[in-house]
């Protein structure tokens, strides 16, 4: 299948910790194809932002990526020294943060960080670097007189436009975008999602986008992938996972969420009880057995596998 | 079980007992401050020899090499002599009372100051806070030595000549303890504030508990662990800054010489070859020093690892 | 901008007037001035006629200001000991201990920061933390038994450099400087040493816990995102975030060498102000001490106004207001 671009088989990544090793993500598997947009969903904690990690082979120590293999392409990148992964990262992958505050070096010009990204990547002199750089700043709508402008000088939304510029600075085939909206002011969220989205689709660039926001995935995204406790529960196509969900957390996420469109949005809002398990007290069995309103005495007993590539749930065995 | 019994076991069973265990380095560190404790506290049981019993010296014993029979008396020696023929290591062990009294002292003087400073300015706040606060800003910008030389120096200033030598000892120990009451302020304080707005506080003003009880039955307990970590890197401190001063001269008198007049005299035998008078005196408050500073940096690591 | 600078410069004066406040309550309270110019056999009269010639009779706060006056002149008074100008004894004496803390400072400097830098870059490797290791017995080991062992090892065992004194000086216009001969260059080392593995050892930590907490920060991860080399993570993006406060702290320690010089002049016998000063507290010389408090003490507050100012300069975001620095 040539239309694959990332591929990520049975990945588990590990903290080893006194008190028994912590699993963060848990046997997740999934592809990402060329050109396409697709959301990652889950509550804070749920492995979303360290798949994300995994993939740059950014995990924090004394994190590691216990088995499962990352391939891009034909190539695998989960093992790569550090020099080979350099020219994986930002050449092919690029990487935007949540926090475009703290994203930017204070102390370098946005012009520094555009130049020093591009010529790490790509064969160009430094002449050529800052034409392209000043022509990356236009793409994202900054007046290219700020060019030799310090981060502090922006506002927040300015800012991930900035953010976005350096990510998209060597041309990545891939985005990874980790709640690239969350800190911004809600009106200009939307305007730096469509940005985000028009640039990519010019470019024919997949992204993955991080987010707990299932209005953000139902606007932005092709196919959405729902996680919980660092385990895959349900992939699919954004509009039928949304209009048809199967797995029983995806229902509770989705029924939760408020929606403008309907005019319910004072009316009382569905709640799944109780809260996701922390990482160092999993259930056994099925994690969100616990808080399921359909649990099957198996789901008890044993982790319910992914079937047919869509969703992890006994219920369709 | 007992209370006791089940006391110890949560002891045991805690993290910081279990950081213990697992730190051979602090380990180390915490035999070596109790032993050196122990041979303070009973250097008259321990010490082979009176070092201050004039009597018992006899100057045909000067400068005896360690474990060498002296070539006119005869008499060995474990750690050698000095040019009065007084026994080194008995010398160490009460020198070493002295370095851990005035370090011990010191910190409790500067501990106390501290606390009671910083409580008072974080639960009063206003001009106190401020008053309380400046001082310490303009203090730390000097350095602590600086100003136990200088305190130690007014001091001697103000008694008469013959009462200098006589009060050495509590002059150094005002002027060390002076001179390190800022961190235990500022971290007092900083809890203090924190904590007085907090609803037990709040509470506890309501049923008209007056300032001071509140200050020390409620916010006291609170700041401990991190006073006790900046204790013991205070010790750390005060322990050099006596042997320091009394090094130059400035700090214990001849009749009292702790583990820096020790040095000092080593010093001037350098040159002839006699460097046990030297040597051992120095191993020890280099032993004493980083023990205390390495069981300062375990605890700061373990209790608090915030206060970096 | 100008409000901070100006609010700064306040500050400092405040804190020289204290400075000054406590020197002249020494230079008055301390050991009875009288009795030390006149020793104890003089008559009334003289003392009396000594009392009003040094104005002892005025209100404190013109005693004060004639204190503040003479001091602006640059006349400390005379030592109680040989009679001697105080201001004359430190001007002989200031050009030995400046080059001396020069010359630590340097060395602190460079060493510190390079060291920091590859502890942190190398935090899991076996020298860094032997590096690591070994910088708490340099910052356990007094300053005095440093230069004590250094003597031992390198002027008695090997005869390699002189354990006391500065050398051959050479007169330069009133300033004597020892580096421009030999044996001057040779009297330097050991107390520089002495004086900086102190201060080196606490830049080289505190280089290697800025340094840690930069690499923490979102931006580095970012930088490393975008595919930097490891090379420009390190010392294009994190080193000079991490100098900043790294300078503000050495600057600081400087006024600590002028004060540690003190212990090394000693050990040493260098013939600077700090060994001038130690013998003051022994003798309980009190011009000598209150002159001393004074040029450290002013010593210090221009150093703290210069690194705050310097501050200023480096930041962009303290430079435009945006950030103010914290309340310390």
């Amino acid at each position: 299948m040539t239309d694959i671009l990332l591929s990520v088989r049975n990945l588990r990544v590990v903290f080893p910790h006194r008190h028994g090793d912590l699993v963060p993500i848990d046997d997740i598997s999934f592809n990402v194809k060329k050109g396409e947009i697709i959301g990652f969903v889950g509550e804070s904690g749920a492995g979303k932002s360290m798949t994300g990690a995994a993939i740059m082979g950014l995990i924090d120590d004394p994190g590691i990526i216990e088995s499962g293999e990352i391939w891009l392409g034909d190539v695998r990148i989960d093992q790569l020294d550090a020099k080979r992964l350099i020219k994986i990262r930002g050449k092919r992958i690029g990487m935007i943060f949540q926090d475009p505050l703290t994203s930017l070096n204070p102390l370098k010009t946005i012009g520094d960080q555009l130049v020093e990204t591009i010529l790490a990547h790509l064969p160009v002199n430094a002449d050529q670097a800052k034409r392209k750089a000043l022509i990356g700043l236009e793409e994202v709508g900054i007046d290219s007189g700020r060019f030799n402008a310090f981060p502090h000088e922006f506002s927040g939304g300015m800012r991930q436009r900035v953010v976005i510029a350096l990510a998209l600075a060597a041309e990545p085939e891939l985005i990874i975008a980790d709640e690239p909206t969350t800190a911004l002011d809600v009106s200009v969220q939307a305007q730096v999602l469509e940005l985000l989205k028009k640039l990519c689709r010019e470019r024919n660039a997949s992204v993955m986008l991080i987010t707990h926001d299932m209005g953000v995935i139902a606007e932005t995204t092709d196919r959405v992938a729902v996680l919980y406790a660092g385990r895959l529960a349900e992939i699919g196509n954004t509009a039928s996972l949304l209009s048809s969900p199967r797995h029983p957390y995806t229902r509770g996420l989705i029924a939760s969420t408020p929606s403008v469109e309907h005019g319910d949005i004072s009316t009382h809002l569905y709640q799944i009880e109780g809260s996701m398990p922390r990482l160092d007290a999993l259930p056994t069995g099925c994690s969100f057995h616990p808080r399921c309103q359909d649990a099957l005495p198996r789901c008890r007993l044993r982790q319910p596998e992914v079937i047919n590539e869509s969703v992890a749930c006994f219920l369709y065995e | 079980m007992s209370k006791g019994n089940s006391l110890m076991n949560r002891f045991y069973k805690s993290d910081f007992f279990y950081d213990f265990r697992k730190s051979p380095v602090t380990i180390v560190s915490f035999v070596v401050v109790l032993a050196l404790i122990l041979l303070a506290v009973f250097a008259d049981l321990i010490a082979p020899t009176d070092p201050f019993d004039a009597k018992s010296l006899n100057l045909f014993n000067g400068f005896t090499p360690p474990m060498e029979p002296n070539a006119f008396t005869g008499e060995t020696f474990t750690l050698g002599t000095d040019d009065q023929g007084r026994d080194l290591l008995s010398a160490i062990i009460f020198g070493l009372r002295v370095s851990l009294f005035v370090g011990l002292t010191a910190v409790i003087l500067a501990m106390v100051l501290g606390v009671s400073l910083g409580l008072l300015a974080g639960y009063r706040g206003g001009w106190v806070d401020s008053v309380i606060m400046r001082a310490a800003d303009i203090q730390v910008t000097f350095p602590s030595i600086l100003i136990a030389m200088l305190i130690f120096g007014i001091a001697r200033g103000l008694l008469p000549p013959d009462l200098r030598d006589e009060l050495a000892i509590t002059v150094l120990i005002i002027a060390i303890g002076l001179s390190e009451w800022v961190p235990f302020a500022r971290t007092v304080r900083g809890t203090t504030m924190v904590e007085k707005e907090k609803e037990y506080v709040k509470a506890a003003r309501l049923i008209g508990l007056s300032g001071r009880q509140i200050m020390l039955r409620h916010i006291l307990p609170n700041v401990l662990s991190p006073v006790l970590v900046i204790a013991t890197i205070t010790l750390a401190l005060a322990i050099i800054a006596e042997a320091t001063l009394s090094f130059l001269g400035v700090g214990a008198p001849p009749t009292e010489p702790s583990l820096g007049t020790l040095i000092r005299i080593g010093q001037d035998f350098l040159f002839s070859g006699e460097w046990w008078i030297l040597l051992f005196p120095a191993a020890t408050l280099l032993a004493l020093a980083l023990s205390v500073n390495l069981l300062g940096d375990w605890l700061r690591d373990t209790l608090n690892p915030r206060l970096k | 901008m100008l409000l901070i600078i100006l609010r700064r410069l306040g500050q400092s004066f405040f804190v020289l007037f204290l400075v000054a406040l406590i020197s002249f309550m020494m230079f008055r309270y301390v050991g009875n001035p009288v009795d030390n110019l006149l020793g104890q056999e003089a008559t009334v009269e003289q003392r009396e006629a000594l009392i009003e010639a040094l104005g002892l009779n005025d209100p404190l706060f013109i005693q004060y200001f004639d204190f503040v006056t003479r001091v602006l002149q640059f006349d400390f008074g005379n030592s109680y000991r040989g009679a001697l100008p105080v201001a004359d004894m430190i001007l002989e004496r200031l050009p030995a201990t400046l080059e001396l803390a020069l010359v630590s400072a340097f060395f602190a400097m460079f060493f510190g920061v390079v060291m920091g830098v590859f502890t942190a870059i190398n935090r899991r490797g076996i020298t860094g933390n032997f590096i690591l290791s070994s910088s708490l017995i340099g910052v356990s080991l007094p300053t005095f038994l440093i230069g004590v062992l250094l003597i031992w090892v390198f002027s008695v065992e090997l005869k390699w450099l002189p354990s006391f004194g500065r050398g051959e000086v050479v007169e330069l216009g009133g300033w004597t400087t020892g580096f421009l001969t030999v044996s001057g260059l040779k009297s330097l080392i050991l107390p520089g040493i002495t004086l900086g593995l102190y201060q080196m050892t606490l830049i080289m930590r505190l280089t290697r816990a800025e340094m840690l907490e930069v690499l923490r920060q979102d931006y580095i991860k970012f930088a490393r995102a975008r595919g930097l080399s490891e090379r420009a993570v390190y010392f294009g993006h994190a080193l000079r975030n991490t100098l900043i406060p790294v300078i503000t702290v050495a600057g600081l320690q400087l006024g600590s060498i002028v004060a540690f010089a003190i212990i090394t002049e000693t050990v040493f016998q260098w013939p600077g102000v700090g060994l001038m000063f130690i013998n003051a507290v022994f003798f309980v010389d009190i011009p000598v001490m209150s002159a001393y408090l004074l040029l450290v003490g002013t010593l210090f507050v221009m150093i703290n106004l210069i690194v705050d100012l310097l501050y200023l300069a480096i930041d962009p975001r303290i430079r435009d207001g945006q950030l103010k620095r914290q309340e310390r």
